[in-house]
């Protein structure tokens, strides 16, 4: 605890994007983070079962939360769930991905392009996409594609936006340096176009994975048979609160994992950014 | 359709005119001529149109009226036989220095051994063989016009245009960098036409210096320089010819204050 307290101190004085901190003190300081809150998180449900504050099944400590978990584990019912919220997730960003990217390359280069897609972003954008949920239950029922539409619908924003972002951004320079050293139609779109609005893609893709496991959870709630969503929910109706963290536990680290991979995709391609 | 010795460049009563209706004229019938391997420079008070004129023969802009013809060949819009160096140096950020001046050589699908052989020669004209795997964030200025430079060079186009390349550098780059082109130039003999506002930078570079007038430009009064290849800004020729062109040049800055 002492080392945390130093720890603390040296944030302070060198700032949250300080120099000072060596890669391993950085890993040391997020390390003791976490175990703090799970410390912490420890002490509040053992005094609630000491002291006899409230009934305890509404606060359960971590490793009840970690046998919950081993116990889905054991049945072989834990790797269903999150393989049908993972491949919802996969199908469905994939998808809003797909048409972000290719709307958005096509409404930053051709004025007649945005000029249709754009309005029409705009207009339903403002709408929390949670709203349109019971909308595409109408539409499409209460199965699958529901679900995977409502991913698509919800990601396709934030990626279409940020990819028009970046290719309305490209500095008009490169396009004439670009034109007079010959580059013409297809050449110039992946060898200029593609690469100069890619870090802005790459953005638009980390939010779109985030959105995608904020809203795969709701839309599991709703319907589901299998899902980590559907594990919170059913826990819910019976009262497990430990399934029910564990769950959000497991959902946060999917979450954490993909922006992970997004992330190393943004360094792996746009090392030229921040060059050593 | 080219003849030998007729010029590379025709500008032929070039003018342009921004705004509804033509409202702003930035240039009034330019009829000018590059020989083949000739540097001329375009000098004149700023707003005089010198980069507008620099752009329509790049071909970025279309003229207002006249036209434009390289080899022969009229100007329709950006082209390879056309290289543009910027003054804001335009090098592709994701692209290494290597990337950067292959290019062009890539975009005609050069093969590799022969597309290596052409950066090395540029990179050891630019004297940048040594960064060749760096990108341009971790170059200077100065080092980012080199390989501006030899990414034009290494097109192989039949005419560079310059506008202001070493405008946004240190005065020290600068003379460096002039000193540079003028060997390149010893070397390669291209026909170059350079925009600047250094009356120095133009009597150190050009056969040709052309001053052009304040807004609308048209041309004013051109100088043959008539100094030796390899030049010395101390000496009295050289002066002298600072003088001349600085007198007139300070006449058309001074109609624009009037």
């Amino acid at each position: 605890m002492a080392s945390f307290v130093s720890n603390v101190s040296t944030l302070v004085e060198s700032g949250l994007r300080g120099p000072a901190l060596t890669r391993r003190r950085a890993l040391a300081l997020q390390v003791t983070a976490v175990a703090a809150f799970l410390a912490l998180w420890s002490a509040l449900a053992g005094l609630v079962v000491l002291l006899e504050l409230f009934n305890p099944i509404f606060l359960p400590g971590p490793w009840l939360v970690v046998e919950a978990l081993a116990a889905l584990a054991a049945k072989g019912e834990l790797w269903v769930h999150v393989a049908a919220t993972l491949e919802r997730v996969a199908i469905g960003f994939g998808t809003g991905a797909a048409l972000g990217v290719a709307l958005g390359l096509g409404a930053g280069q051709l004025a007649p392009v945005r000029n249709v897609v754009e309005p029409l972003v705009e207009l339903l954008r403002p709408i929390p996409p949670l709203a349109m949920l019971p909308l595409f239950i109408v539409w499409v029922g209460i199965g699958e594609p529901s679900k995977i539409g409502f991913i698509t619908y919800a990601t396709f924003f934030p990626i279409f936006l940020t990819t028009v972002t970046g290719v309305r951004q490209i500095d008009p320079v490169l396009l004439r340096a670009a034109r007079s050293l010959g580059a013409s139609g297809l050449a110039l779109f992946t060898r200029v176009i593609l690469p100069a609005a890619l870090p802005d893609i790459l953005t638009g893709l980390r939010l779109g994975v985030a959105l995608a496991f904020f809203v795969i959870v709701i839309s599991e709630f709703i319907g589901a048979e299998h899902g980590l969503g559907y594990l919170i929910n059913d826990g819910r109706n019976f009262f497990l609160v430990p399934q029910m963290l564990g769950a959000a536990v497991v959902l946060g680290l999917l979450g954490y994992a993909g922006n992970g991979l997004v992330r190393l995709l943004e360094r792996r391609l746009t090392r030229w950014q921040h060059p050593a | 359709m080219t003849t030998a010795g007729s010029p590379k460049i025709q500008i032929r009563r070039v003018a342009k005119a921004f705004g509804a209706a033509g409202r702003a004229p930035a240039l009034a019938e330019i009829d000018l001529d590059v020989a083949e391997r000739e540097l001329v420079c375009i000098l004149g008070p700023s707003g005089c149109g010198k980069s507008t004129l620099l752009n329509i023969v790049a071909g970025f802009l279309p003229p207002t009226a006249g036209s434009v013809l390289v080899d022969g060949h009229p100007v329709t819009g950006p082209g390879p036989e056309r290289g543009v160096v910027f003054q804001e140096y335009a090098l592709f950020p994701w692209l290494t220095v290597t990337g950067n001046v292959e290019f062009g050589p890539r975009l005609q699908a050069r093969p590799a051994a022969e597309r290596k052989q052409t950066v090395d020669r540029y990179l050891d004209l630019v004297g940048l063989r040594a960064h060749a795997d760096k990108v341009p964030a971790q170059l200077s200025g100065g080092m980012k016009q080199r390989v501006a430079i030899a990414r034009a060079l290494a097109n192989n186009p039949a005419v560079i245009l310059m506008d202001e390349p070493f405008g946004a550098l240190d005065a020290q780059t600068r003379e460096t960098l002039q000193d540079e082109l003028s060997k390149i130039q010893r070397v390669e003999h291209k026909t170059i036409l350079f925009v600047t506002h250094s009356i120095r930078e133009a009597v150190y570079l050009a056969d040709r210096v052309v001053v052009m007038t304040s807004v609308p430009g048209r041309i004013r009064q051109v100088f043959p320089i008539k100094l030796p290849e390899i030049r010395d800004r101390f000496a009295p020729e050289f002066t002298q010819y600072e003088a001349d062109i600085t007198r007139v040049v300070k006449e058309e800055v001074a109609k624009v204050h009037e």
